[in-house]
Formats: structure tokens, sequence, C-alpha cells
């Protein structure tokens, strides 16, 4: 129990860091400050793996389930009502502990990484002040023990990816990325905040243990009121439940809430790697692994939950496949990856081998954040290498970066599945998974397969192989930056042997998932032709290509075009926002309400105009009124007098 | 501890000033409001070791004095937690209106003696317990004004001293007849005092009669729609040190007041006219909001949120649940502190850009890196980031919101949660425009960063936002006496 | 006898005449008379009331003597002032004098 009292320290010392490196780091830390944030964010992936291993192989199980350990709880911020309070806590339990684990590793792989990449940058100690800010908060977000304090963190994590998307503020699309980022998550967590009003004030309670065994348990009060209370037929529960999703859905880039994400990529590669691919973007999926008991009683919103991931996967693994710029396929493909996490969630069930879509899930997230956030370093290799985002100006790289090249492969063969590596085993599972709820998942599932293979290699081929375009301006770099390619890949081959249904379960009991070697044959069929299509479309230059895009006709066009969402987006804020609110708003402010008062101002002013003719100056003019009034009030109380 | 202290020192100092040469007055303006800021660091240590502060709602460090026998009028005063922290806040922005000022060549000396006056009614108006006296002190606070935005103003400054004046003025008008009403319906015992007409509130239909005045009347200093319009005017014409205390103060005294005097005196007709205080708020919030979006001066864009973040501080007294009330005096702070900071930033900015307009500037952090730094903090602070009070604040509205299941409430909650988003568009444009992108002219590289006494203002302001954001149970702990002991007011006359 | 109906008669005309003077001369010196005129009518109503209605008193006596005392004063004032807004305007018509207006 007591390795529990080292938790603190996980947000501690990032905090700490963050303070230290931003209040000094640019006057006394110049250049010190990377490697400053390096080792601490070395102590902390110490500190990280050694409180999960803990927590998974040494701590006490309670019949042979993961026990929550609530490490810490102090109250913040207590409300009269119902003894709602939301309190600071520190929650760990299976899910948490393997999140511990990702975000420290891949954060110090980034943070070495940055040090070769960002050297020299002008603002060098702030960025990595940022990144320990952002590390801080995504810790606080995966530990947080209380829906509220999730929401606290989560809008932490987004302001940190604000800061970091607008790193380079000095670049207009930059800014916008940045603004655009915070705007959409903004809008879906809008959404978040008011599920958890919902959830909080009808349960009486913010604190996630609490929340999940009053709702999850038919005959409590809160259950019962929030299944009879309702809204548009539809009770007041699935309402919560689907707008926390939204919010969920918001940072974790689902269609349609995905138009930030590959904007996003205008930030510095290393915090795509950290933030838009293994880390912040797979918030949404926690938030629903988190909340997974709730949402199981829920068909309704765990069908949206389905529906939204499926769609999500397929809808970007086509535009996936037709973009150019290096880092916006592998957003999309970001994108479609968190797709599969999301509908594995959906189809799975609660405890024992029905919740095998939930093991699924966050295995899948786990695994992904290691080839992903290999395929943006090895992408920021790339672009620093020959100061370009696009794949048409790449080329025959591999002869020039020859380490990059087979980390990038391995990073390319895990994303599509190919067996023995990690993306293999967790994919698998996903599917199996959807198999055994709903043949349409799994049929998404299986065609979106294949199109990972194909934009993965068709990306890879267009890099590394094709004909030369530009003659590389850097070599490979320093140390600093293979060291972290290397140790991704190498992560990358071995993760899919951890027996995952052994530590992170829905029911935090363990489990043994049983292997069907004839369930691999279809999905490895899509994914051999998806890379073979790629290997004689894009191995070496031609025309074959082109004429296909040609032959697709308007699904190219549209897919090219990302299906036109983007423009949607903005005729809504342009025509209808801007146009129909805004303005209106603003020149109702203008014209009514400044009018009714300059109005009233100017009414006094037109009215004392017009009286001020009585006052001519004239003294027997004067008199003369000063007479009639004498004689009006003389007639008039003479008058009463009489009545 | 004697409360009347809180009026003798700004007083003496505006006397001080009077009397010394001008070039010592910023030197003695500040050593005056520094004193009053210990001061009142004093009183809230001296409130909180008294046994009493925290059990019950019970209004200390009470001094009383008969000032016009014949109506029966006193200097009464008092405090509790609500005041207290209306007290802490202005002591904040005083002194850092102080220091943000401390380059001010024109007429220095007749600047400074008005600062200090109107603090000394803002001092005056939180710590009276008659409402008479508090009246007295409002109007002190109100003509200051006037001349800060009349001679120190900028742009069409004499149009918006006259509207503000007169706006002001009007609902001066409008909230006495609301304070003779309670005055005057008393069973022959006319009185102006708070713990009298709390513990014999006036009946249903006078109540109803008069509610409206006071509530109007305050409700014009916190921007309540459609009374606003003197708030971004006057604002933007006004000069920094005013702008401050225009939008981190006076706009807290009409808050206050509508809490205090319309609600807490008047619970029936505060529970009748609920559902028309809430629905003007969510009007207020989402319209500011959206008023707000399309403005393209800086000061304009802070004083069109001000309407906006004003809102939830009726919003939270509208919905008359605790945790609402809470959170109105939080935002109330939270919104003073920041709007006052924020006006400090957009002042030393302006100060050097000459140029309010936000399509004229652009990367300004390469060139004034901690103006700009501040800058995005408080940008940050006002679209209601966690760490920050804003957050705090507009979390404890919304709950306190949602609590009443009504669902006009939940509508017009619905409404004000949906603000978060419109607040983050146009204060993430102007951070983007002014802050961020690439430098708009080569002169801005030569612009100096802040001074020692623009960066103690920034730093002092930012502390109290960052106090209260990251451990709001201080300020709950210390005004929940006070909200419980409305609530008990409200809750009874219910049942 | 009692004429007092009579001379009130007599100083109600009077008084009428006089501000009929009052608001229809234009000659400040006029004016200044028709005041005299009303003051007049004044003096003789008091003497008449003193005489008719209260015989064993001399008040209103005293008040026409007052009167009398501060018209003459009066009328060295305004003659003074007249004096002064003819060396300023050159002429005492009071339609000259509109000055004092908006």
């Amino acid at each position: 129990m007591n390795y529990a009292q080292y938790i603190p320290l996980l947000l501690v010392l990032p905090l700490l860091s963050f303070a230290v490196l931003g209040i000094w780091g640019r006057k006394h830390l110049k250049n010190t400050s990377g490697i400053l944030g390096t080792l601490v964010l070395l102590l902390l992936s110490i500190v990280a793996v050694s409180v999960a291993g803990h927590y998974f192989f040494v701590a006490e199980k309670l019949n042979d389930g993961y026990q929550s350990i609530l490490a810490l709880n102090i109250p913040w911020l207590t409300f009269g009502y119902k003894n709602l309070s939301i309190d600071m806590g520190l929650l760990l339990d299976p899910i948490s502990a393997m999140m511990l684990v990702v975000i420290t590793v891949v954060s110090l792989m980034v943070h070495v990484f940055s040090l070769g990449y960002m050297k020299g940058e002008e603002r060098y100690p702030t960025y990595f002040a940022f990144l320990s800010l952002f590390t801080f908060s995504m810790l606080g977000l995966v530990l947080s023990a209380n829906i509220f304090q999730m929401y606290i963190f989560w809008e932490l994590v987004g302001v940190s990816s604000y800061l970091l998307i607008g790193f380079y503020f000095t670049k207009p699309t930059a800014v916008a990325a940045a603004k655009k980022a915070f705007i959409v998550t903004r809008f879906a967590d809008l959404g978040f905040l008011i599920g958890i009003l919902m959830l909080g004030i009808q349960a009486g309670t913010f604190d996630f243990l609490t929340l999940i065994e009053r709702l999850t348990n038919p005959e409590s009060e809160a259950f019962i009121s929030m299944q009879a209370a309702g809204f548009l037929g539809i009770s007041a529960i699935t309402w919560a439940l689907c707008l926390v999703f939204v919010g969920g859905a918001g940072k974790s880039a689902m269609f349609p809430l995905h138009i930030w994400l590959p904007d996003a990529m205008e930030g510095p590669t290393p915090v795509s790697a950290l933030i838009h691919a293994a880390t912040m973007v797979v918030a949404g999926v926690f938030l629903v692994a988190r909340l997974f008991p709730i949402f199981h009683f829920n068909p309704t919103a765990l069908n949206l939950v389905t529906w939204t991931g499926a769609l999500s996967a397929l809808f970007a693994a086509i535009i996936a496949c037709t973009q150019t710029d290096i880092k916006r396929v592998l957003a999309y493909s970001t994108m479609s990856q968190i797709g599969y996490m999301m509908f594995a969630l959906g189809v799975s069930g609660y405890g024992g081998e029905a919740g095998l879509g939930y093991t699924a899930s966050l295995f899948h997230l786990f695994t992904h954040a290691f080839f992903k956030s290999l395929l943006f370093l090895g992408a920021g290799v790339i672009i620093h290498a020959i100061h370009s985002n696009d794949v048409k100006d790449m080329g025959g790289l591999r002869h020039a970066l020859p380490v990059t090249h087979i980390c990038f492969l391995i990073a390319c063969l895990a994303i599509a599945g190919v067996p023995p590596l990690s993306g293999f085993f967790s994919k698998e599972e996903i599917l199996l998974a959807a198999w055994q709820d709903n043949p349409a998942i799994y049929a998404i599932g299986l065609f979106t397969a294949g199109l990972t293979a194909f934009y993965m290699f068709r990306l890879y081929f267009l890099i590394f192989w094709n004909k030369p375009n530009t003659k590389p301006i850097h070599k490979e770099g320093s140390l600093w930056m293979k060291l972290p390619l290397i140790f991704l890949a190498a992560v990358s081959i071995v993760a899919g042997f951890i027996p995952f249904s052994q530590l992170v379960t829905s029911d935090q009991k363990p489990f043994w998932s049983s292997f069907h070697l004839l369930f691999s044959i279809a999905p490895l069929a899509m994914v051999i032709l998806g890379i073979f299509m790629a290997y004689r479309l894009f191995k070496t230059p031609g025309e074959k290509a082109a004429a296909l895009a040609l032959r697709m006709g308007r699904l190219y066009q549209a897919a090219s075009h990302k299906f036109y969402v983007d423009e949607v987006y903005l005729f809504v804020t342009r025509n209808i926002i801007y146009k129909m609110i805004g303005k209106p708003a603003a020149r109702f402010d203008k014209q009514i309400v400044d009018g009714g008062v300059n109005g009233l101002g100017n009414g006094t002013r037109v009215f004392s105009e017009k009286i001020k003719g009585l006052q001519n100056g004239r003294i027997q003019w004067y008199l003369l009124v000063f007479l009639g009034g004498i004689l009006l009030l003389s007639i008039v109380f003479i008058g009463i007098n009489k009545i | 501890m004697n409360l009347l202290l809180l009026l003798l020192i700004p007083a003496l100092t505006g006397l001080a000033i009077g009397f010394f040469p001008a070039k010592q007055s910023r030197l003695l303006a500040l050593t005056g409001s520094g004193i009053q800021f210990g001061l009142c660091l004093f009183l809230l240590n001296n409130f909180l070791q008294q046994p009493d502060a925290t059990l019950s709602g019970a209004l200390l460090f009470q001094n009383d004095f008969v000032w016009y026998r014949a109506l029966n009028i006193h200097l009464h005063t008092g405090i509790d937690g609500i005041s207290l922290s209306m007290v802490l806040l202005t002591a904040f922005v005083v002194l850092a209106g102080v220091l943000v000022s401390w380059n001010i060549q024109k007429m220095s000396k007749e600047f400074f003696i008005l600062l200090m006056l109107l603090s000394a009614g803002a001092y005056g108006f939180f710590i009276s317990l008659d409402l008479f006296a508090m009246f007295f002190f409002l109007e002190i606070a109100v003509i200051p004004k006037f001349l800060l935005i009349g001679i120190w103003g900028s742009g069409k400054k004499e149009y918006s001293a006259t509207k503000l004046a007169l706006m002001l003025m009007g609902a001066s008008a409008l909230l006495f007849v609301g304070l003779l009403g309670l005055y005057m319906n008393q069973n022959g015992a006319e009185s102006f005092s708070m713990i009298a007409l709390a513990a014999n509130p006036a009946p249903l239909a006078v109540q109803k009669f008069f509610f409206p005045f006071a509530f109007i009347g305050f409700g014009v200093f916190t921007a309540l729609f459609p009374f606003h319009t003197w708030v971004p005017d006057g604002h933007s014409s006004a000069p920094t040190a005013g702008s401050m205390f225009l939008a981190g103060i006076s706009m807290k005294l009409g808050g206050y007041g509508c809490l205090r005097v319309a609600t807490y005196l008047m619970p029936d007709a505060a529970h009748y006219y609920a559902p028309w205080i809430i629905l003007l708020a969510a009007i207020a919030i989402l319209y500011g909001a959206f008023a707000t979006m399309m403005q393209t001066d800086l000061k304009y864009i802070n004083a069109f949120s001000s309407v906006s973040h004003c809102g939830f501080v009726l919003l939270g007294i509208g919905v008359l649940t605790k945790t609402g009330i809470a959170g109105a005096v939080i935002q109330m702070v939270s919104h003073g502190l920041m709007t006052a900071l924020f006006f400090a930033m957009i002042g030393m900015v302006y100060e050097r850009t000459h140029t309010r307009d936000i399509s004229k500037m652009g990367g300004l952090l390469k060139a004034i890196p901690f103006i700009s730094t501040l800058f995005v903090m408080v940008a940050l602070c006002s679209l209601g980031l966690p760490g920050f009070s804003g957050f705090v604040a507009e979390m404890m509205v919304f709950i306190g919101a949602w609590e009443n299941t009504n669902t006009l409430y939940r509508i017009a909650t619905l409404a004000a949660t949906a603000s978060i988003v419109v607040t983050a568009v146009y204060i993430l444009n102007a951070v983007g425009k002014v802050i961020m992108g690439p430098v708009k002219k080569e002169s801005f590289m030569q612009l100096k960063d802040a001074a020692w006494y623009e960066r103690s203002a920034a730093l002092l302001l930012i502390a109290g936002i960052l106090l209260i954001g990251l451990a709001p149970f201080l300020i709950t702990n210390l005004i929940e006496p006070g909200t419980q002991s409305i609530m008990d007011k409200i809750t009874i006359i219910t049942k | 006898m009692n004429y007092l109906q009579e001379i009130l008669v007599i100083s109600t005309a009077l008084f009428f005449i006089g501000i009929y003077g009052l608001l229809t001369r234009r000659n400040i010196i006029a004016i200044l008379m028709s005041v005299e005129l009303m003051l007049n009518s004044v003096n003789i109503n008091f003497v008449a009331f003193n005489k008719y209605l209260f015989p064993n008193s001399l008040d209103g006596i005293f008040f026409t003597i007052f009167i009398i005392t501060i018209a003459a004063a009066e009328e060295a004032i305004a003659i003074a002032i007249v004096i002064n807004l003819y060396r300023n305007h050159n002429s005492v018509d009071i339609e000259s004098t509109t000055l004092l207006k908006f």
C-alpha cells in the first residue's frame, strides 16, 4: 500500500518543472532547460513505471481482481447541496496505471527527441515548460478520482495543446490551427460539462467510484430518478452519457468534431507525436472506459459510441488515402485508429470474456501510442531532413535516412497489423470483439484494416522508394533523435506479447483471452492486399496511381477535399453564427440599446429647444406670464373654495 | 478593530496629497493604498480569529453612530465574509490601480485625490449596514468617475463621461425610491438599518412594488441588460486606472447591492421576480458574448465581455440557491480582479503601441514578452480556464443554477453554459491577433517591456486570481456563513 | 361716513393702471413710474384700512411711511441702473435689454 504515497509525485514533479522552466527558463536556463525537463521526465517515468509495475504485479488483489486505490482525496470545493463537492483525488486502477506508463514513456521519448529537434529554437525553454505542463495535465487527467476533476484537467490539457500548437506563434496558420483546436474541443466540452452537471447533480456525487456504484445499481435512488426523468422522450441518463461522450468525441477527434486534428499538425512535430497521436487524443477513449460500467447499462449511449467510432474509422481511413501532407496522413490515421478503439468499447460487454472489446480497446490504445508516436517522430526526422511536409517532395530517402527507414517500416507494419508486431494483436482482438457483437461493425473494421495497410504503405513507398525529389539538407541528426526511434521501434515489436487481458479488463478481474488462428485469416488477407496494392501503385514512379484516382472520380475528389466537412463548418460559422447572431447582436446594441439611451438624451434636448423660446429675456413678457399665473391660480383656488 | 479606519486612511491620504507638491502625490497614494492593503489583510486575520466568524452569519466589528437623528439615519458599519471579500477586492484593485497610474503626467495630484475618493466610497459602501449611508457612499463612488473619464480619458470622453454619469445617476434615483420604500413601510418605526429591515421584512405588496426599483437601480451598476450601454463607452474612454476601478469595483457595487439589499431585504419579491432576473441574466450572458465577438477595440472587447461575465453574478443571485449565491459572490471577486488586470494589460499595450485596434497589432509576444504572457494568462482566466478564479466562479454558478429543477432555469442555464464557447471564440481571436501572429510593425520590436510598477500591479492581481483559482475553498469558507444567513432568510420566507 | 368702498375702487383702478403701464410701456422711466403708481395704490389701501377698520392703531400709517421711504431708495437705485443702461445702450428702451435669455 505504501507505494501509493509516491503517486502525488507524478503530479508535483512536472508542475514544478513547468513553474521553474516557465519563470526562470528564459533568462537563466536558456540552454540547460531541455536537459532539466528531460531529467524530470526520466525520474517521472521511473516513478510511473514502478508504481504501475507494483500495482499490477506486487500489490494484493481482492477476490482475484485489481483494487481501485484512492491515493489522495482533498476537498477542493464544496457545495451546499446534497453534500456535493469537487475533490482533488488520485485514483489508481488498471486503466490509469496503464495510462501512466504510456504517458510518461512517450513523453520521455518526445523530450529526448526534442533535445535534438528543437535545438537552437528561440523559445527552447518555453517549449519544455509547455511540455511539462502538458505532462502534468495529462497525468492529472488519468489519475482523476472525480469527474469534475477530470474536466478540470481536461481543460488544462486542451490549453497546453493550444499553447503547443501555437508554438510557432508568428506563423498565422499555426495561430489559426491552435484557435480552431481549442474552440472545437471547447464546443465539445460544453456537452461534457452539461453531462457532468446532469450526472453529478442527479446522482449527488462527482466521485467516479460512487457515481459508478450508484448508477449501475438499478435499485438506487439516483438510477431510478435518472431513468425516470427525461427530455424529448430520452431519459436523463442517456442524455447525460451522450453529452459526456460528445466531450470525449471532441477531444478524440471523432466525426464530425475531428476537423481540428489535421490542422493541429501545425505544431512542432514532437508535439504532434505526444499530444495528437499518443496521449491527449485518446482521452475520449479513456473517458468512456472510465465510465464504462455506466455506459454498459445504457445501450443507446453505447450504440452512439459504436457507430461514431466505426464511421470515424472508415471515414478517416478513406481521407488518409488521398492526402499528400505526411503529417495530415498520420493525423487521419490517428483518427481512424481511435475510431477502432471507440467502437471496440461500444461492442464490448461487461465482465469476464464478454468484456473482450474493452480490453482490446485499451490494448490498442497502448500499442497505438508507441507505433504512432514512432511514426510521428520518424516524420519529424524526415521533415527536419528535407524541410517539407509534402510527400511529393520526398522519395528515395532510404539511403539518406537508414535508421529512420527501418523504424518507420516497423511502425508501418505494426499499424497495418502484420504479425507478430504489436498492432496485429490489438487489432485482432478488436475485430474479434466486433465479430461477436455486430457483423456490420466487423465488416467496417475489416475494410478499414485493409485501407490502413494501403495508406500507410502508400506513405512508406512514396517517402522511401519511388524517385528521389529533393536532396536532404540534413542528415538524420544527433543521437538524441535516433535513440527514441529505436526504443519505440523495439517497444512496437514486443508490446503485442503483453497478456493484456491479465491486466486491464472491464471488471478488473483478469481472464485469458483465446486466440483463434483461423479468425486471423480474413484480416491478414485484407492487410496483404492493401500492402500489395500500395506496392504496385507507389513503389516505382508512374502514372498508375493518378490513373486510378481519375477512375475513382467524384469519390477521390471528395476524399481529397476531406468530404467538405471544413467547408460546412466554415459556412456555419461565417454565414450563420457571425452574420445571423453576432452582427445582429452588435447592431442591436449599437442601435437599439445605445440608441435608446442616446434617444433619451436627444429627446430631452429637443424638448428643451422647443420650450426655451419662453425664456426670451423680455422682462415685460415674464411679468405678463407671472400675472397670468397668479390669475389662473386665484381662479382655481377660489373655484375650489366655492365647491 | 474599528472599520472606520478603512474610511479614514483613504481620506487622510487624499488630504495629504492635496497638501504636498504634485511630485510626491504618487508616492503618497502608493503609501496610502499600501497601508490600506495591509490593513485589509490585518482585518481578514482578525476576522478569521473571531469565534463567531465561521459559526453564523453574524456581522462583526459593528460600530453605530447616529448621523441624523430626526430621520433615524445612522453611520452603522459591520462586515461579514461577503463584504470582507469585497473589501479585499477593493484593496487589491486600488493598490494595482495606483501602481498602474505611476507615470500619469496630467494633473497627477487631482487624479490621485479622485482615486482615493473613489476608493473611500467603495470601502464605505461595502462596510455600511445602513441603507442611507450605503447610498451616500455609492454616490461618492460615482461622481469622481465622471471627472476621471472627462479629464483623463481618451476618445469620445465627454460623451462617455456624460452618458455614464447620467445613467448611474438615473439608476441612483430609481434605487433611492426603492430604499425609501423600504424605509417608509415599517409601521411607524422608520429605519434605514439593514439589520432591522432584515429582521422585519416589509409586507409582500410593498416588496413587490419596490423590489424592481432597488434591483434595477443596483442592476444598472452591474450592467443589467438592457441598461448596460454605459459599460462599453465608459470603460473604453476611461484612463487605465479608471477602467480598472469601473469594472473591478464599481460594477461590483451593483452586484453586492442586488444581493445585500434587494434580495436579502425583500426575499419574497426576489422569489416573485426570480424568473425575470434569470431571463435578463441569461440574455446578458449570451448577448454580451455575441456582441463581444464583433468588437475590434480591445477595451470594447473587455467591456462587452464584462457585460457577459456580470450576467453570471445576476444569474447566481437569481437562481436563489446557496451555491448560486456563493458563485455570484466569487464571480464578483474573480471578475473584479480579472477585469482589472485585463484593463491594466490593455492599458500597458495601448501605452506602447498607441492603438487598441486588434487588427493593427500582432506578434507582441516577440516584442514585450512579460506583458504578453500576462495578457494571455488573464485572457485564459476570462475564458474560464481551470486554475484561474473565473472557472471556479462560473462552475459554482452553473451548479447552483442546475440545482433548481425548474425548466426555465434549466434552459437559462444551458444558454449561459453555451457562452463558454463564444467566450473562447472572442478571447482566442483577440489573443491570436494581438499577441500571436507575425509582428505587424517594425517599431514594435523597439518597445520596452513592463516597468517595475507595471510588473508589481500585474503580479499582485494575478496572485489574487491564482489564489482563488487554485484554492477556492479559502474563499468559499470565508463567505459560507454569509451566504448561509442570506439563504436562511430566503428559504424561511418560502415556507 | 364710510367711504372705504369708493377709496378701494380708486386704489384698485390705480393699481391696474400701474400694471398696464408696467406691461406696455417701452420706456424704462415710464415703467418705473408705473411701479410708483402701484406702490401708491397700496399706500392708499393701507391708510384707508387703518382709518376705517382699525382707527385705534397707527400700523397702516407706519407702513405707508416705510413704503414711501423704500420707494425713494428703490427709485434712486433704479435711476442709477437706468443711467448706466443708457450709457451702454444709448437708449432707455426695455426692448434693448433682452440679452438675458437662453
